[in-house]
Formats: structure tokens, C-alpha cells, sequence
């Protein structure tokens, strides 16, 4: 009885396999035949506007690795779907998929988006980078844009592209906030000038994180003369507990002033239960954060997206490398919290962003900044992808450090005198 | 247990007279019940859960039709042909993880080290790839990987089966830290590894050469669906029919007994735990070597906890197995386009798995036990 009992649910289970199977068949088919009306019924729609007409065959597809509950992810989200916006895509025409790992997971969700008919792919995470160069080998008709990867300029594909922003300019500018608030704080007598020291939780030891804090201690340094950094990295980019505990550890070591560059809400909500001012990144924390946030900087990604799908529309041809600037609209500040930023911050950031827009300032001066107490005048930068991590490319010229030039994501990762790193393991 | 359930009946009206006592409702143990009673009871477990995600549906979700969520759902697993193939392979992995931790749940041997030895088993293949790649022919460095994998899987388990074994240390405990210790030894070699300076990302191994790539038959997706199909037939009849098997179950029955019919519990204790420490290291073999070509900490995907549940609704059974990995799985892939399809968070997701696995595993107690209520035996009466 028992035996016979295994058999039949084997069968049962076996021809529930297959009916399964059968169904999902018919309901594949469902789905396509239901796309191809959505399309021809927004080719109807559209045939009057003729600036949009030629974006009716694109379908879009995004790879994020989390979801809205990261702040860096939440950045690309808003990027994309305001980027459909303006180019007056229908909700048929974007697939955006979150939570896919830097893992094989990345190459078959590309696949899924191939197989569901998208022309173009982007993906948001560093480590996509492989799996997107895996899927643009084996679909060289799809367009596959990865932002924040270092490999496309070596690489060699028609059809892989990187893109990155100068966001090192934004950071400087949010570190004139930072710098401008520590100034308010010295005046106020809340501790002395040796005292304004800035805690800075980090994710990585790698080169974008580096970038990032180096322009943002510049930026303050710019305002503040005497102020120094204090780095510590969490091993992760997305962690809350543990970048929670940095930001408590930093505070708890004497730092007047966080930011961070990790995208979890865990540093922004701690300096908001310490009472500590906190410069934030990838967009506002206002609302959870109403008295300490002052300011964030973020890289606005619907440039490129718009970009990208026009000329992948048009047939044209997309960069290798595509770097956002602050006059593309690429890199962003948001509305600064007067609540918390210091008097007359809005005028200095404006007339900072007045100079580097005209080239007579440069975040990585290299008068302003010494390494093991001498200034550099010659860099060789890892800019090239190979196993050996060795400097290939001279990026120090004309009296600055170059970077984002060479490829769009950044490379600077120089140990500069000011910035104690607590735990780096370099 | 015959008996039981037939005393009230007998005695009803006796019992009608004198109910004064009685409570509300008690619960009496079943017998085993026939096999369609127990699936009707599982497919109406089945149906009130649905209904209960189409209510939760519309509460949650305004805009959302229930109906296209399971059609998503549905979509999700079987929607493109390669959709068929992700998820036979998905569930290829985490059957193998299941196969692994059953001989020694069937033990009592509380392995939920499983996500630990998955990853240290990973590992080693990695590492062969890596250090060994272009040293050896390529079917040699094969072999290589698999004796690494299976050898450190092995070892992750063996340690705590001998504290077990000798010293009766806490085997939940100790398996679960074991995992931890695992986990710290990926990462620490993520760093060692890294592809790109500071980025703790090993990325594709050999993505150039493909050296220790594990071949392809077919397609990408084969080779590990057949090779846990056949790990799964072995397991059925290693539990089932051999010596071995045997002494597994009189070991988890009753050690005493075990004792007294001259088996040796320690050794089956060890023996047991290198064998589903071995297979778990095949299953790190497999997502490495045939899948990911590429490892880190979170590789294992928690498949060594989710495995015990596979294991425990199946009964220890490896051939029922293949149903309730199915049924995981399939709410996996189903999750995943439910969460594209209408923009809803992964949460959302997450609340029907929760739910459908709710009255699965719950239905099981009806199963087992049935309710009888006072005024019911009234009726009778």
C-alpha cells in the first residue's frame, strides 16, 4: 500500500509537471501575442508625434541590484522611470528588474530582458560589469550599458558601453557645505578650530569611494582651513547595521560632521538620533532626517539613459565611455536644508559651481593637496582593466589631477595627508 | 490509535448525556490517512491559501488583479523556454542541497550547517580554478575540483559530527557556527582574489580561457539537472535498501536500540555527516564550476536553510523531494516576476510565499491530527 502510495503521488506530481509546462506554453504565447498588440496599439497612438515615433520599437530593460530601499538604487529607479517620461515611453516599453546579485543572476535576468524583446539594457551595479559583457558577447544586436564600469574602452565591443558622472565636482561642492557648517559651528564656540575634525563612513577601499571622499574633504578644506577626516569602510555597499555603528563609532571619536558613501539610511539616521550634521549622497534624507541633513549630491542618471536610448533608436553609435558633468545636468546637489546648513552656504556652493564650470577651479589642484607631505606632479593611475592593479595612465597635467577623463569612472585612489584611514586594508 | 477515534462514536450517547465537561473542541491523533484523504486535505490548503493572497492582493495592492498575479507567478517559471531551464536548474541545486542534509536529518542529526559546507565546497573549486587552471589538462582539473569540493565539504561536516560523536557537543549549535566561519573565509578570499582593487569581487573566474568550466551538454543549464536526478535516485535507494540506510533510521529511532542491536552510533554518526557534507560539497561544486564560475559569501543563497524545509515537507523522501523543491523553487521565480511585473516591492512577494508555505506546511497537522468539536458529537448524538 505505501509503495503503491509513492507511485501515485510520483505521477501525480509528474503530471503536474507537465500540465505546468503546458499551460506556461500557452500563457508564453498569451504574452507575446498580448506585447505585439500593446506595441502596434502604441504605434497608433504615437503616429502623430513624430519626435517620438522612431522610440515605438525600443523596449528598455534595467538591472538593479536592490531595490527602492537603497538609496543608491532608489537613484537609478527615479532616473529611469523619469527618463521614460521624457521620452514618452508607455509602461509596455521599460522592464525594470530589482534584486538581481552580481552573480550569474545578472546574465540570465539580461537574458530574460533579451528574450522579452529589449534592444537596450543598463545596469547599475560594479559588479554587473562581467556578466553584462558576457550577455553583449552573446547578443551583439542588443545594446548593453553599464554604469559605473571601468572595462567597456578596453574591451572592445560595439555594443558595451560604460557611463559614470564627474560626481567628484558634487562631492567638492557638498564638502563646501560641510566645511561652512564646521566654520558656523568654530564661531559658535561649540569646539575649536583643531577640533573640526569630519567623519566619513565608506563602503570600499576602491578607487570611487576614495574619489568621492578626497573631493568632499577638499571641498570643506577649500572653506575650512584646519579641517581633517577620519574614513572607515564597511566591507559593504549596502549595509544599515554596519554603517550605522560607523557613523556611532565616528561620532563617538570626536567627528563634528558625517557623510558617507554607503546606501543604506544607516549613517544619515544615526546622525539624526546624535544630533550631528550630516552631508548626505544619492538624494535628500530631509524627511527622515529634518534636522541634521544640510545637503546631498547625486549623480543624475536620466541624462544618459535618455541619451543612450536615442541613439540606440537612431542607430548611432554610443560611446565607449559617456562621463556626466555638471553642465550635461549629471551631477546634482539638492535643495539645501536651511534648517541646518550654515548661513550663506546656497552662495558659495553657486559661485564654487560658477568656477568649475569655467575651469578656474579644480577639485584636484594638485597645490592644494600633498601625499606623505609632497605635493605630486606625476600620477600613473590604474585606468586600463588587467590583473596586475598597475598604474598605466599619466593623468597628473597642467598643475591637476585628471580625473574621469581617461574612462568615465573615476580612478583617483591616492592617500592624501589630512585623511586618517581607520580601518583601510591597503 | 484505531481505537480512538472509534470510542466516541460507540459511546456517543453515553457521552451525549454527560458532555458537561467536555470542552470546546480537542484534537485526536489521526490515523495515517488514506493516501487521497491527505491530498485533498493538502489541495484544499492549497486553494484557501490562494484565496487568502488574492485577498491580501487586493488589500495591499489596489491596483492589482489576483489573477495576473498568479498568471505572473505562472509566467515567472514557465513563460519562455529558458524561464523552464532557470528554474529546473535552480531547483537542481537546491535539491542537491536537500538530498545532502537528509540522511543525517533522517539521523536526527540536526545538520543546518548546509549553507557552510555549500560554500567551503564552492570554495575549493574556486580555488582549483584559479591557482590550477592552466597547470593540468582540463578533464584532469575536473577531477581535481570535484575531490576538493566533496573533500571540504566533508571536513566542514566531519568537525562537528566528531565533537558529536565523542564529546556530545550540541550539533545545531555548532553546524550553525560553522557556517559563520565559512562565510568569513569566502569573503577574506573575495578580497585575496578581487578583480578589481578594493571592490572584494572576484568576478568571473577564467571568463577568457574557461579553464575548470564544467562542459556543457545541451545547453548551460543540463548538466547539473542531471546529475542531482541521478544523485536523487542514489539517495532513494542508499536510505531505502541498503545496510546503510538502515542504520541511519534505527540511529535517528533510537540510539539505545542501535546501541543493543550492535551497531556502532559513532561511526554511523561520522559516516553519515561526511556523506552529506560531501553532497552539499558537490552542490558548491556544481554552482561554481557549472553555474556562477564565480563565488561569494552569499553563493549558497541561504539553500542550506531552505533545504530543510524541502527535506522536512518531503518527509525525508528524496523522490517526494523533487515536489516540494519544486514548489520552492517555483515560488522563488514566481516571486521574482510578481515584484517586476506590477513594481511592487520584494516584500510583497515575500507575504505570499509566506502565506502559501503557511498552510502547506500547517496543512500537514490536519493531516496528522483532526479536531473535534462538542456540539459536532451533539449532532451525532
Amino acid at each position: 500500500m505505501k509503495k503503491a502510495l509513492k507511485v501515485i503521488a510520483l505521477v501525480l506530481a509528474l503530471a503536474m509537471v507537465v500540465a505546468f509546462a503546458a499551460c506556461g506554453g500557452d500563457s508564453g504565447n498569451d504574452a507575446t501575442e498580448a506585447d505585439n498588440t500593446a506595441a502596434t496599439a502604441a504605434d497608433e497612438t504615437k503616429a502623430g508625434d513624430d519626435t517620438a515615433a522612431d522610440l515605438s520599437d525600443m523596449k528598455v530593460g534595467f538591472i538593479f541590484l536592490h531595490d527602492e530601499n537603497s538609496t543608491y538604487d532608489l537613484n537609478f529607479i527615479n532616473a529611469a522611470k523619469a527618463a521614460a517620461a521624457e521620452l514618452g515611453l508607455s509602461d509596455d516599453q521599460i522592464i525594470l528588474k530589482t534584486g538581481i546579485d552580481e552573480s550569474q543572476d545578472c546574465f540570465t535576468t539580461a537574458e530574460d530582458l533579451v528574450d522579452q524583446g529589449c534592444n537596450i539594457i543598463f545596469a547599475d551595479s560594479f559588479g554587473h560589469e562581467e556578466y553584462m559583457i558576457q550577455a553583449a558577447e552573446k547578443y551583439p544586436e542588443v545594446q548593453f550599458c553599464h554604469a559605473t564600469g571601468v572595462r567597456a574602452h578596453t574591451e572592445g565591443l560595439a555594443n558595451y558601453h560604460n557611463a559614470f558622472a564627474s560626481i567628484y565636482e558634487g562631492r567638492y561642492l557638498a564638502g563646501i557645505a560641510a566645511g561652512m557648517k564646521l566654520n558656523e559651528m568654530i564661531e559658535n564656540g561649540d569646539f575649536t578650530a583643531e577640533e573640526a575634525k569630519i567623519g566619513y563612513v565608506g563602503a570600499m577601499t576602491y578607487a570611487e569611494v576614495k574619489s568621492g571622499y578626497t573631493s568632499f574633504f577638499l571641498g570643506a578644506r577649500s572653506v575650512c582651513e584646519t579641517a581633517t577626516m577620519e574614513v572607515t569602510f564597511t566591507g559593504s555597499w549596502y549595509d544599515p547595521d554596519a554603517e550605522q555603528a560607523a557613523a556611532e563609532k565616528l561620532i563617538a571619536n570626536g567627528c563634528k560632521l558625517i557623510s558617507q558613501h554607503a546606501d543604506s539610511m544607516g549613517a544619515p539616521g544615526a546622525c539624526e538620533k546624535a544630533g550631528v550634521p550630516n552631508v548626505s549622497y544619492n538624494g535628500s534624507t530631509i524627511d527622515q532626517c529634518p534636522n541634521t541633513f544640510i545637503v546631498s549630491s547625486r549623480i543624475d542618471w536620466t541624462p544618459y539613459f535618455v541619451f543612450a536610448i536615442k541613439a540606440a533608436a537612431a542607430g548611432e553609435e554610443i560611446p565607449a565611455d559617456w562621463t556626466g558633468t555638471l553642465a550635461t545636468g549629471s551631477v546634482k546637489l539638492t535643495d539645501i536644508n536651511t534648517a541646518a546648513a550654515a548661513e550663506g552656504t546656497e552662495e558659495a556652493i553657486a559661485q564654487a559651481t560658477a568656477d568649475l564650470e569655467a575651469g578656474t577651479v579644480h577639485v584636484f589642484d594638485t597645490a592644494k593637496f600633498t601625499v606623505d607631505g609632497a605635493a605630486k606632479d606625476s600620477y600613473q593611475a590604474d585606468v586600463d582593466f588587467d590583473e596586475a592593479y598597475q598604474g598605466d595612465t599619466e593623468v597628473i597635467a597642467d598643475g591637476y589631477f585628471h580625473e574621469s577623463e581617461y574612462r568615465s569612472a573615476p580612478y583617483f585612489d591616492l592617500d592624501i595627508d589630512g585623511i586618517t584611514l581607520l580601518d583601510g586594508n591597503d | 490509535m484505531a481505537l480512538l477515534n472509534k470510542i466516541p462514536k460507540e459511546n456517543s450517547a453515553a457521552e451525549g448525556q454527560k458532555r458537561v465537561k467536555e470542552p470546546l473542541f480537542h484534537i485526536v491523533k489521526r490515523d495515517a490517512p488514506v493516501w487521497y484523504k491527505a491530498w485533498l486535505i493538502r489541495a484544499a490548503a492549497i486553494v484557501l491559501a490562494l484565496l487568502l493572497c488574492a485577498v491580501v492582493t487586493v488589500l495591499l495592492a489596489r491596483n492589482v488583479n489576483p489573477l495576473d498575479v498568479f498568471k505572473a507567478m505562472i509566467s515567472g517559471n514557465f513563460g519562455t523556454v529558458r524561464r523552464i531551464w532557470v528554474m529546473l536548474q535552480s531547483l537542481s541545486i537546491l535539491l542537491c542541497v536537500s538530498l545532502a542534509l537528509t540522511p543525517a536529518f533522517k539521523m536526527r542529526f540536526w545538520n543546518i550547517g548546509g549553507e557552510g559546507q555549500i560554500l567551503i565546497g564552492g570554495l575549493a573549486t574556486a580555488a582549483c580554478m584559479k591557482l590550477l587552471g592552466a597547470k593540468m589538462p582540463p578533464v584532469l582539473l575536473i577531477f581535481v575540483m570535484l575531490a576538493a569540493s566533496i573533500a571540504a565539504g566533508a571536513i566542514w561536516a566531519l568537525i562537528p559530527a566528531v565533537f558529536k560523536a565523542q564529546w556530545n557537543t550540541n550539533e545545531t549549535l555548532f553546524t550553525l557556527m560553522m557556517n559563520y566561519v565559512a562565510i568569513q573565509i569566502v569573503s577574506y578570499f573575495t578580497m585575496v582574489w578581487e578583480a578589481h582593487k578594493g571592490s572584494a569581487n572576484i568576478g568571473i573566474i577564467n571568463s577568457k580561457t574557461h579553464y575548470g568550466w564544467l562542459p556543457q551538454i545541451g545547453n548551460e543549464y543540463l548538466l547539473s539537472i542531471i546529475v542531482v536526478l541521478a544523485l536523487t535516485v542514489a539517495m532513494y535507494i542508499y536510505l531505502r535498501y541498503s545496510k546503510h540506510g538502515y542504520e541511519i533510521s534505527v540511529v535517528g529511532e533510537s540510539q539505545n536500540t542501535a546501541r543493543y542491536i550492535g551497531i556502532n552510533v559513532k561511526k554511523v554518526i561520522i559516516r553519515t555527516m561526511i556523506l552529506s557534507g560531501a553532497l552539499c560539497g558537490i552542490a558548491g561544486f556544481l554552482l561554481v564550476g557549472s553555474i556562477d564560475h564565480t563565488i561569494t559569501p552569499t553563493s549558497s543563497n541561504n539553500r542550506g536553510f531552505t533545504a530543510i524545509m524541502v527535506s522536512w515537507l518531503a518527509k525525508f523522501n528524496p523522490l517526494m523531494m523533487l515536489l516540494t523543491s519544486f514548489l520552492i523553487v517555483f515560488l522563488e521565480c514566481g516571486a521574482k516576476e510578481i515584484t517586476t511585473k506590477f513594481s511592487l516591492d520584494k516584500s510583497f512577494s515575500d507575504i505570499l510565499t509566506g502565506i502559501i508555505l503557511f498552510f502547506i506546511i500547517g496543512c500537514e497537522f490536519f493531516i496528522n491530527y483532526q479536531i473535534k468539536f462538542r456540539h459536532s458529537q451533539k449532532e451525532v448524538a
